[in-house]
């Protein structure tokens, strides 16, 4: 019998282009496969993320959204479909997901992240990747990561822009560079003036990209960096950010020192809907 | 084959196609220590180019490529990465 050590006969297929690279290998497989990521959202950063995670072999792959999917979600939630109006997000996340690739471990998570369950949560996974698509979330899923000691890959869009960074523990981190959310009202939604629907397609893609980067230890992490992409001009640039010594959450001395549940404005800005 | 000191691991991947044929011999490598010896037996006739050439790309020594009968062909690699 051919003796491939851990990997089954479908394993060494299904990861031959993986293992084949010098970068990687079966012991970068190895450890994908062993790799713990929550994903937050499964909406458009969320779909490509955690599509090509799942395809990369990651190990338990978590996902958290509370929503179900609206036909106006369709148009850039790749994880979604037709049929899946309606349905959670999580439900239908984990569908496709499984379809793409059965050895993954789907962890669905269906409730609103908040300062009470968060840090719950993440307790069990290795690396955030965050898609979520407000400001109160992303404050507590920055928060969350520099209290538990979780690196946090982080990606936004807005419009034909979109932004991507890595935070890794004792790094820096979200507040270093915007140090508190917007005030209610001032930054429009997504839903409000609209996004490119291949945008968060992108975005979300490099997130995955640089998760995969970090469990494997290979190549320049974009940890020190803030990826600035634009769709119009095609354009990416890298900007250094540095860890801020008097940052609120993970300065020298820390004046927040247990999580926030900022007002969820999102909701107060909400178009009406159609009914 | 001339003198090849030890063996420490055979792969037997008659049948194997490639990429497959690297892909297992690669995997088998991983699991050895540095300087010990793989013996690979392939009769995918593009294997007997495609695994040498590989291996070396990835810093491993190849020892010799040898037919060994109508049929198999044998690759010995040194683990030296």
């Amino acid at each position: 019998m051919i003796n491939t050590k851990r990997f089954t006969e479908e394993q060494v297929k299904r990861y031959s282009r993986h293992i084949i690279l010098p970068q990687v290998g079966g012991k970068g497989q190895k450890k994908l496969l062993e790799a713990k990521m929550l994903l937050v959202g499964a909406g458009g950063l969320g779909s490509p993320a955690a599509m090509y995670l799942a395809a990369a072999g990651v190990g338990k792959l978590g996902i958290v959204d509370f929503d179900r999917v609206d036909l106006s979600n369709l148009q850039r939630q790749i994880l979604h479909g037709q049929s899946d109006v309606g349905r959670r997000k999580t439900v239908s996340a984990a569908e496709t997901l499984c379809e793409i690739n059965p050895d993954v471990e789907l962890v669905l998570h269906e409730d609103r992240l908040t300062s009470d369950n968060i840090m719950d949560i993440i307790h069990e996974y290795d690396i955030v990747v965050d898609g979520c698509d407000n400001f109160p979330t992303r404050y507590l899923v920055n928060d969350a990561c520099v209290l538990a000691g979780k690196a946090n890959v982080h990606g936004s869009i807005f419009l034909f822009e979109g932004q991507i960074s890595v935070f890794l523990p004792g790094q820096g981190c979200y507040r270093c560079l915007f140090p508190e959310p917007p005030p209610p009202g001032a930054v429009p939604s997504c839903q409000e003036a609209g996004v490119l629907g291949v945008l968060p397609g992108i975005v979300g893609t490099i997130q995955a990209a640089e998760a995969i980067k970090l469990v494997l230890e290979i190549g320049i992490s974009l940890n020190g960096h803030l990826m600035l992409f634009d769709a119009l001009d095609m354009s990416f640039q890298k900007v250094k950010l540095r860890r801020n010594p008097s940052c609120a959450i993970c300065g020298d001395s820390p004046t927040i020192k247990e999580l926030i549940d900022y007002e969820e404005f999102c909701s107060l800005l909400a178009v009406p809907r159609e009914c | 084959m001339a003198e090849i000191a030890r063996v420490d691991a055979e792969l037997d991947l008659k049948g194997e196609i490639c990429p497959y044929t690297f892909v297992k011999s690669k995997l088998e490598l991983e699991e050895l220590e540095l300087g010990q010896v793989l013996r690979v037996v392939v009769n995918h006739r593009p294997a007997v180019e495609n695994v040498p050439r590989s291996m070396k790309n990835e810093g491993q020594e190849v020892l010799g490529v040898e037919q060994v009968n109508d049929t198999d062909w044998e690759i010995i690699i040194r683990k030296a990465v």
